[in-house]
């Protein structure tokens, strides 16, 4: 009998336990001799999207954790989707790479602040800096707001302020981007595809 | 793209042009080599430098950067001189038959209606010539000296395979293979797929060059064939999405237009943009404009838009001219800009000239970044050495860092360059207190919503009056999001054609945005969008990888318009409805309505044979090989001079160099490099192993491309003393990098205009932040100007000098 690794796991999942599927034979041969058993019996499977390049290659995400809620999961291996029609399971040199930019030790990690002059970051809560941003915007907006142009239209724009949003992002995140940016009035916004 | 990646493989002929997709968009390039091997198809690579795209061509055709109008402009006329061109095709489905204004002329390298003083044109003249029904004439026996094909034909005489070579320093011999090759595709059952990229864009010529491509596509009847079509192949996971979503200055979702301050009422506005037909019988289809924005209006304020207030119309900002990023890092050196935000951007090192890009952020007093992922511009405060010489007690910007979510920690939908909607989902919780971007942005709203609410402030409406009925305001949730953008029916919709039936009851998502409404009864934040999730659930999911024939997946995701995967499809069949081509039938007459392996553009119960034409976007349904008023710098494609050339003048027209209709400010203007003083032709680039400034940050990938580099040729290594490996200084008018040489036999100079060109190239993937090996920033060269359509920099053309250190 034939198992691929991927109905493999499929069959783990469903239930089965491993020694008797081992048993049964449809391990690999050397996989009673091993005295660890495999990380990623124990993983979930997400799917996910390439987020480089937009050839949009299907991704296969392997986390530990089983949800309980003190157990964090984490993504140990990432890997391309065979059943997805364009990648069909391949990834480039890029998106090989990718559990190391989701683990990068320059991830960011916390609110920060570099004060007017300032040589150093200072971290900050969520609340001062939601509450520090409005306020700097709000300022901004009531000082500089544009309601009627030289021949008294109606044009109700911000120029002194403006957003680049990333084309990275999703397209619900750019949906809300979208609301945000009109709905205070402001001109200036972009994102790569300017570029 | 028009068609999708796998349909890549089912071209005949394949040009990668303004592109190096092995490098790029290595996976995607598996479909490219699918051809060769199982369709016999030949690969043209048209580059400055012999790329690895190139290395594995049938043909190579080396090009000086920034020439490829004159290089397709001389293909044009080698089709229409030799009348190797798909004539029925030409005639039925592009504007080659139609007249044009009898005013409208081209003479010493500008169009009619031009004004030097404001470097714009007056279009009144590119327009066609009307009957008294307001409908284009048209003289079917292309005899009529005003018919487009005519003016076209007269346009391109100059591009002879001499002036070709003059220009772009292609061998005579080599660019005439070219035109061979791409005329066999003119044959009804051979087709060729242009594959392009940022190497067409990024020039102030950029839209042109995109666009001459097209024409010949049409010309060779290739638009709406399986195999065919014009495919840019995008630089980012979802800059599509972004696109289609309009967060750029003057857009709207779907393709909307933000209504300028000339549109003083919504009337105006939609008198603007609602399409009138320019033939008779003709879809033209943006006459269902006031239903797509009356619906997104629905879909900003909710309730609060009615027809009493203009659904809300005055809500929105009304512009007096596109602040692009060019444009708006101008006013922010002039002190004129006070706060920035930075989603997932890092325009210190993706905009030209970075030392201008850093002395205005300077300028700002505050700045928010939103990332996952530390970037060169959050720390552009910190004194870098050489590669970021700044004064950081004298910066008083006060700069916020916001750690947000990746990938692989959120739920929602990408694009990829076929149009296609996927899903993904989040596979773990992102580190230490880094939130979603969406919850960043409801965090600032809610808190400024707050404060308008407590304090009263400047115009307080649009903010109170957002919709925002998310579950969570400070959470909206990527589901709702989507069904937002999606649309619902806010009435019960009857069904007009069965009296007591309804296409959808009230509170239903649409499926389709054949179904939106001008009058309030419909929502839809993105009417492209319409259809993606609807009441059957979230098409952008579905996960069935079926091949319903040519490669097609129809059931896989979710691709915009209406789930259709090869656009102006109904162009793969004549008029009377055969195919061009029998072994790629991808839509047919049934006797009632078109069906077929692909999702129909076209009216689905129009029979073969009527008057109306297959591309249904266009208010005379016809490919326009004069573009009318679209473009700014002209209805036909010229070739004009990167704003930095190395010979220095325009050998069609030397009064006329550059682009006349590019916006260039003052101070840019002085900062443009001369060929005496900065003699070689650079050009920027990507590499297999980074993605733009984010890989810097990877170990894997830092690993394997550890070190900053340029590409220089042999002779010009020769020339200077460089030897493989040596560290080199690289300037231009705005500042210098230093990197270590890689000599190559990949680029060779070229004879251009008599003299002799060297390239030089620059990949763009190092910083002063990474976990790579610090360098600097490659846009530290390159120049302010952009497209004058787009406004999207020219980075792929200007002039450096090399030194060795």
């Amino acid at each position: 009998m034939q198992v691929t690794r991927r109905q493999f796991f499929k069959l783990s999942a469903g239930g089965l336990a491993t020694s008797t599927l081992a048993m049964l034979g449809m391990l690999p041969q050397n996989a009673l001799a091993d005295v660890r058993s495999y990380k990623l019996l124990r993983a979930t499977e997400t799917r996910n999207t390439c987020p480089y390049c937009s050839v949009g290659c299907g991704i296969l995400m392997y986390s530990l954790g089983d949800g309980a809620k003190n157990a964090k999961s984490t993504i140990f291996h990432i890997e391309g989707d065979p059943d997805h029609p364009v990648n069909r399971g391949a990834l480039c040199p890029k998106g090989a790479g990718l559990v190391d930019f989701v683990h990068s030790e320059n991830r960011l990690k916390h609110p920060e602040v570099r004060e007017p002059g300032g040589k150093e970051w200072k971290r900050i809560s969520w609340e001062e800096a939601f509450e520090r941003i409005a306020r700097h915007m709000k300022q901004d907006r009531d000082a500089h707001f544009v309601e009627k142009n030289a021949d008294g239209v109606t044009v109700n724009r911000w120029l002194t302020t403006g957003m680049l949003c990333a084309s990275a992002s999703s397209n619900e995140t750019g949906w809300l981007s979208q609301k945000f940016v009109r709905s205070l009035g402001m001109l200036a916004v972009d994102n790569q595809a300017r570029v | 793209m028009t068609n999708h990646w796998v349909d890549i493989r089912n071209a005949n002929i394949i040009v990668v042009m303004g592109g190096n997709s092995a490098e790029a968009h290595p996976v995607g390039f598996r479909w490219v080599i699918e051809a060769k091997t199982r369709n016999k198809a030949k690969l043209i690579v048209i580059d400055p430098r012999f790329t690895r795209t190139a290395s594995v061509a049938d043909h190579y055709a080396p090009i000086r950067t920034g020439t490829d109008i004159a290089f397709l402009s001389g293909v044009i006329r080698y089709l229409l001189q030799t009348g190797k061109y798909n004539k029925e095709y030409t005639l039925a489905y592009t504007n080659a038959a139609l007249l044009v204004n009898p005013d409208f002329q081209f003479s010493e390298g500008l169009f009619s209606g031009y004004d030097e003083a404001t470097r714009k044109y007056d279009k009144a003249t590119w327009s066609y010539q009307l009957d008294d029904q307001g409908f284009a004439r048209r003289d079917d026996t292309l005899q009529d000296p005003r018919c487009v094909l005519n003016l076209l034909k007269a346009h391109v005489a100059r591009y002879t395979p001499e002036m070709v070579e003059r220009i772009c320093g292609t061998p005579k011999e080599t660019f005439l293979m070219v035109c061979e090759h791409l005329a066999g595709t003119a044959a009804p059952d051979r087709t060729t797929s242009f594959l392009y990229a940022l190497g067409w864009t990024q020039h102030s010529i950029g839209s042109q060059n995109i666009r001459t491509m097209a024409m010949v596509q049409l010309l060779l009847g290739n638009m709406g064939m399986v195999g065919g079509g014009v495919n840019a192949l995008r630089g980012h996971s979802n800059i599509q999405g972004l696109t289609d979503i309009g967060l750029l200055s003057t857009s709207l979702p779907g393709y909307l237009t933000l209504p300028s301050e000339k549109e003083t009422d919504l009337a105006a506005h939609l008198a603007k943009y609602t399409s009138k037909p320019l033939a008779d019988g003709q879809m033209n289809y943006w006459q269902n404009y006031p239903k797509f924005f009356v619906s997104l209006m629905k879909s900003f304020w909710g309730d609060n838009a009615s027809s009493d207030n203009n659904w809300g119309y005055d809500w929105l900002p009304k512009w007096d001219k596109g602040y692009d990023v060019l444009q708006y890092f101008e006013m922010m050196s002039q002190g004129k800009v006070n706060g920035y935000l930075c989603q997932g951007f890092n325009p210190v090192a993706s905009f030209p000239n970075k030392n201008k890009i850093v002395a205005s952020l300077s300028q700002l007093k505050f700045l928010v970044i939103i990332d996952p992922l530390v970037t060169d511009t959050s720390t552009f405060w910190k004194n870098h050495g050489e590669q970021n010489d700044v004064k950081t007690e004298q910066i008083q910007t006060e700069v916020f860092r916001l750690p947000t979510t990746c990938f692989a920690e959120e739920d929602g939908a990408i694009i990829n360059s076929g149009r296609w909607l996927q899903w993904h989902w989040k596979g773990a919780d992102a580190p230490g207190e880094a939130i979603a971007d969406v919850e960043i942005l409801a965090g600032i709203f809610v808190k400024l919503k707050a404060l308008y609410a407590k304090e009263g402030g400047a115009y307080p409406e649009p903010i109170m009056k957002l919709s925002w009925a998310y579950a969570n305001p400070m959470e909206p949730k990527p589901e709702e999001l989507a069904k937002e953008m999606n649309g619902k029916a806010l009435a019960d919709l009857p069904d007009p054609k069965e009296p007591g039936k309804f296409l959808a009851r009230k509170g239903e998502l649409l499926p389709g945005f054949a179904l939106l409404q001008a009058d309030g009864s419909t929502s839809s934040g993105c009417w492209i969008f319409t259809g993606s999730w609807t009441q059957a659930g979230n098409q952008m999911a579905r996960r069935d990888n079926t091949d319903t024939g040519f490669g097609n997946t129809p059931a896989w995701a979710w691709a915009w318009p209406a789930n259709r995967r090869i656009l102006y499809n109904r162009a793969s069949a004549r008029p009377d409805g055969t195919p061009w081509d029998p072994a790629r039938q991808l839509i047919k007459w049934n006797g009632e309505k078109w069906v077929g392996s692909d999702v129909p553009d076209y009216k689905l119960d129009e029979p073969p044979g009527s008057a109306m034409a297959p591309f249904i976007m266009q208010a005379e349904g016809l490919g326009r090989l004069f573009a009318l008023d679209k473009m700014a710098e002209g209805p036909f494609p010229e070739h004009y001079e990167p704003f930095e050339s190395p010979i220095g003048t325009n050998p069609l027209h030397p009064k006329v160099v550059s682009n006349p209709a590019a916006r260039v400010f003052k101070g840019d203007l002085a900062d443009m490099g001369k060929a005496d003083a900065y003699p070689y032709a650079a050009t920027t680039y990507r590499l297999t192993e980074h993605f733009h400034y984010w890989t810097k940050n990877v170990r894997l990938n830092a690993i394997l491309q550890p070190e900053q580099f340029v590409e220089i040729g042999e002779a010009l290594a020769k020339e200077k003393g460089i030897n493989h490996g040596d560290m080199v200084k690289v300037s231009s008018k705005r500042g210098y990098i230093k990197a270590k040489a890689v000599v190559t036999k990949r680029i060779k100079p070229l004879t251009v205009d008599g003299k002799t060109v060297h390239h030089v190239g620059i990949p763009i993937h190092w910083g002063y932040e990474g976990v790579a090996k610090k360098g600097f920033i490659a846009n530290t060269l390159t120049p302010f100007v952009g497209d004058a359509n787009t406004q999207t920099p020219e980075f792929k053309s200007f002039l450096v000098n090399v030194e060795k250190l």
